[in-house]
């Protein structure tokens, strides 16, 4: 595997995480759509996940808890000529950060959101996470947890998202296909990756995830329906579907502004005819 | 051109009633008005947080000579209901008048001031006969305003035909409302003797301190700006949002506070020069970003409007209840800069200089104004471009020199800043402590090399806001009384001066613009007896001074119900502190 994207920091995640695969399988894919690290930007949250800007050499910028969305969003449209991809854990996505979702979703802010979902708090050693099943016990639910888990892929359909799709890190090729595919997509793309946990979740393990999980386009899921997506996305226990749900084409976000005709904003001239604006005051 | 008061050499005009009736907008008409007749204005509007209903006042002074702050006192009131005949009849000059609706038949009795005259207009007749929406009573009331003082009506036509170019029926209809309201006052002789009679017309602006920051953001290449609404700092988002075509901005009404400050940070980091607007609650949401910029030294600029807390507090009033908060506000420590403006014109300079400093250091830079400048309107002369430098500071577009190492040592701690996209460099910023290169560390050399780095900007961002003239000084060589304060409170204390003054008392009056660094050499400027004077409860800025100097203020006058100091508050004071 190419090197290019490869940096001197020490890794420092449990042998046997998941999150060695979605880095392996995000430079494998930067690789082969050949994109140069310096024309993309990786951004990260607060836990595990986070350490990978450390671990891939593009550009980064590793934020705080549950703030990956805006800071992402805001990237683009300052320089929308950076692919943007913006990497969360469940508990900083559809916890603490859950309240910019709707949003960069309704915006369709054009980047890749790649969800490290291992249904558990790693980091911090172990705790209930959004994404935990019901009943799941843990340190901070003894007794099982007694809240509903959130599901990523139906909360991004209600927001009408334009890309919203599942991979397993047990299926590295589709987690490459289906990646390429969502940073290809004009608008915002959901990618939420099964992970185990090693450490912590002793409930959603590989074993647990090789014996539930299949592809959708192994069953002739038709991706622009949207009500199909949804069912599908319902669907968790026995059987796990994973692959693209849903896409549509709408124009991505910054298509709004005027200002972004002209280019990227960060090359734009900060001159501006002030004797004009003062005008409407005179 | 001419202006005399009842008692001094201002006019002032108060236009009352209810949220909805168009209050602020007359009373900003008014004040632009005077001002295209060559006079100095100040406009306030005092309104609770309400859409419909309430009582709302807008108040305008208008003169000859610069107008800082309103007296307090009136002479004309224009009462778009009843209740504002009664609630401001006691502010009246002897001399002064209202003018209400004929409709409201108040009777004399109710009309218990005989020193001051009173002017029924048909306001509702004349909107009812000219087939206009009730709201236009105002314009109507605006004509025999002009006729009482003898404004010339034309300017009033001329900014009404501004206002609504291309709509030639409502122009023309509110054009015959101004004439019908002037004439049916200019025939009664009640021998009033406030005149502002038009001349020597000039290029100013009449501009809020909002407008004033927007202008001065858009002066300094501003071109991202993400907020979320909130009182009384909305105004800087809807001018953004107003001009983002003809300015080339990106401008985004965030989901939150919190989102704002991320989008600015993001922005930063990606090169562009971003800000945001708030008030203190919203502050409180920005803190936990505003550390991130700070580890992260991308440079961003907000606009921290105060109003009266804690928590809703006082939504739509005015205080300086959160200096401490903007100076010391977010975990861990960090060099900032808060620059807190006087009034709109300082809003404009201050705010261009935010930029130069927020990249030059590439630290968070925090403008720190209150309600009361931020919303009120001011005659400024325009302001004068060509001061206005853009200093980008070590950011660059290109890169050949190796390995890029955003957060590389260097003598003075600035790093430089290369924009994410260059060939070749990998920028990478990090919430984490980190290394040059920018990767996570929890090695304690390494920490506290980084810790060094950053700090290692402070002199020099000390020299550069003593250039700014952090501490100004009015008034008296030789004073027998300094008052010391900020903010708006430089309004109502420049009036005090020409009081004190006309009283044989030599003021001084000392603003701290810069809080962060706190300035040197405040000690030089008191003189005489001492005061401070601050729009909160606990002396902010005392408690800064005290921390910075040492130096403890014996008098104070402090003023916490969401209401500026009053020039003549602030005259009794001082006598007070004089014996």
């Amino acid at each position: 595997m190419s090197k290019r994207y490869d940096t001197p920091a020490t890794n420092t995640w449990c042998p046997g995480c998941g999150n060695f695969t979605i880095l392996n399988v995000v430079k494998q894919t930067f690789d082969e759509m050949n994109i140069d690290p310096w024309e993309a930007v990786a951004v990260t949250g607060i836990g595990c996940h986070g350490k990978l800007t450390d671990y891939i050499g593009v550009n980064g910028i590793h934020t705080i808890h549950g703030r990956v969305l805006p800071v992402s969003s805001a990237i683009k449209l300052a320089n929308h000529e950076l692919k943007v991809l913006g990497f969360a854990g469940d508990g900083d996505a559809f916890n603490i950060g859950i309240g910019h979702f709707a949003h960069a979703v309704r915006r369709n802010v054009d980047l890749t959101y790649i969800i490290h979902n291992n249904l558990i708090y790693g980091l911090t050693t172990g705790q209930t996470s959004p994404t935990s099943t019901k009943g799941y016990v843990s340190k901070t639910s003894p007794r099982g947890s007694w809240e509903k888990a959130i599901n990523p892929l139906t909360q991004a359909l209600t927001a009408r998202a334009t890309f919203v799709s599942r991979a397993y890190v047990g299926e590295f090729s589709h987690f490459k296909d289906v990646l390429k595919q969502a940073i290809n997509h004009e608008g915002f793309a959901l990618v939420d990756v099964l992970q185990p946990c090693i450490s912590w979740n002793k409930v959603n393990t590989y074993e647990f995830y090789r014996n539930r999980v299949f592809k959708l386009e192994e069953t002739g899921h038709n991706s622009e329906d949207w009500d199909l997506a949804y069912l599908r996305a319902e669907q968790w226990g026995d059987q796990i579907p994973i692959g693209v749900f849903y896409k549509s084409d709408e124009p991505p976000y910054r298509e709004n502004f005027p200002a972004l005709k002209k280019g990227k904003l960060v090359n734009q001239p900060l001159r501006r005819d002030m004797e004009k604006l003062f005008r409407e005051f005179m | 051109m001419r202006c005399s008061g009842l008692v001094d050499d201002t006019v002032t005009v108060l236009i009352g009633g209810e949220a909805g009736q168009g209050i602020s907008r007359s009373g900003m008409l008014l004040g632009k008005a005077m001002m295209r007749g060559g006079f100095y204005s100040y406009g306030a509007i005092d309104y609770p947080s309400l859409i419909r209903g309430g009582h709302n006042f807008y108040t305008v002074r208008g003169s000859s000579r610069k107008v800082y702050a309103n007296s307090g006192k009136l002479d004309l009131v224009v009462a778009l209901n009843r209740e504002s005949v009664f609630r401001h009849m006691d502010e009246i000059n002897p001399g002064g008048g209202i003018i209400y609706d004929e409709k409201e038949a108040i009777s004399d009795e109710e009309l218990s001031r005989k020193d001051i005259n009173f002017y029924p207009v048909p306001l509702s007749d004349v909107v009812k006969e000219l087939g206009g929406p009730s709201i236009m009573r105002n314009t109507v009331a605006l004509g025999s305003v002009s006729a009482l003082v003898g404004l010339d009506v034309n300017i009033l036509n001329e900014l009404i035909s501004e206002t609504f170019e291309g709509r030639d029926k409502i122009i023309s209809m509110n054009v015959e409302a101004i004439q019908k309201g002037w004439e049916s006052v200019i025939e009664f002789n009640y021998g009033f003797k406030c005149t502002i009679e038009a001349g020597g017309r000039k290029e100013r602006l009449w501009l809020t301190g909002n407008e004033a920051v927007a202008l001065g953001a858009q002066a300094a290449g501003c071109n991202f700006f993400a907020a979320y609404p909130m009182t009384p700092a909305s105004a800087v988002l809807h001018y953004y949002a107003g001009h983002d075509e003809e300015t080339d901005s990106v401008v985004v009404q965030t989901e939150s506070e919190i989102a704002a400050m991320c989008m600015i940070v993001g922005a930063s980091y990606a090169g562009v020069r971003a800000m945001t607007s708030t008030s203190g609650g919203g502050f409180c949401l920005m803190t936990e970003a505003l550390s991130m910029a700070a580890i992260q030294e991308n440079p961003v600029v907000i606009m921290l409007g105060q109003r009266p807390g804690p928590s809703t507090g006082l939504a739509t009033y005015s205080a300086q209840g959160d200096l401490l908060f903007a100076v010391f506000g977010a975990h861990g420590e960090f060099q900032r800069i808060v620059l807190a403006p006087g009034d709109a014109e300082e809003c404009f300079y201050l705010t261009t200089e935010a930029f130069n400093l927020a990249e030059r250091f590439q630290i968070p830079v925090i403008i720190l104004p209150d309600k009361e400048i931020i919303e009120s309107h001011e005659t400024v002369e325009v302001f004068d471009v060509s001061k206005v430098d853009i200093i980008r500071g070590s950011l660059l577009r290109e890169w050949e020199g190796g390995e890029y190492l955003r957060f590389k040592f260097t003598e003075n701690g600035v790093s430089p800043r290369v924009i994410p996209g260059t060939p070749n460099a990998m920028v990478l910023a990090n919430s984490n402590e980190h290394t040059e290169r920018g990767f996570g560390t929890s090695v304690s050399e390494a920490a506290r090399l980084m810790v060094d780095k950053r700090f290692r900007k402070g002199e020099h961002i000390r020299r550069a806001t003593s250039m700014l003239s952090p501490i100004k000084s009015y008034g008296s060589d030789d004073p027998e009384i300094t008052m010391v304060g900020w903010g708006s409170t430089k309004g109502p204390a420049l009036e005090t001066i020409g009081l004190l003054s006309g009283q044989g008392v030599k003021a001084r009056y000392v603003q701290i613009r810069i809080m962060e660094p706190f300035p040197d050499g405040l000690m030089e400027y008191l003189s005489g007896e001492t005061v401070l004077f601050e729009n909160n409860r606990t002396a902010s800025l005392g408690t800064l001074i005290k921390l910075n100097t040492g130096y403890k203020f014996e008098n104070m006058g402090l003023r916490y119900d969401g209401r500026s100091l009053t020039p003549n508050e602030m005259v009794s004071k001082v006598m007070e502190v004089l014996g």
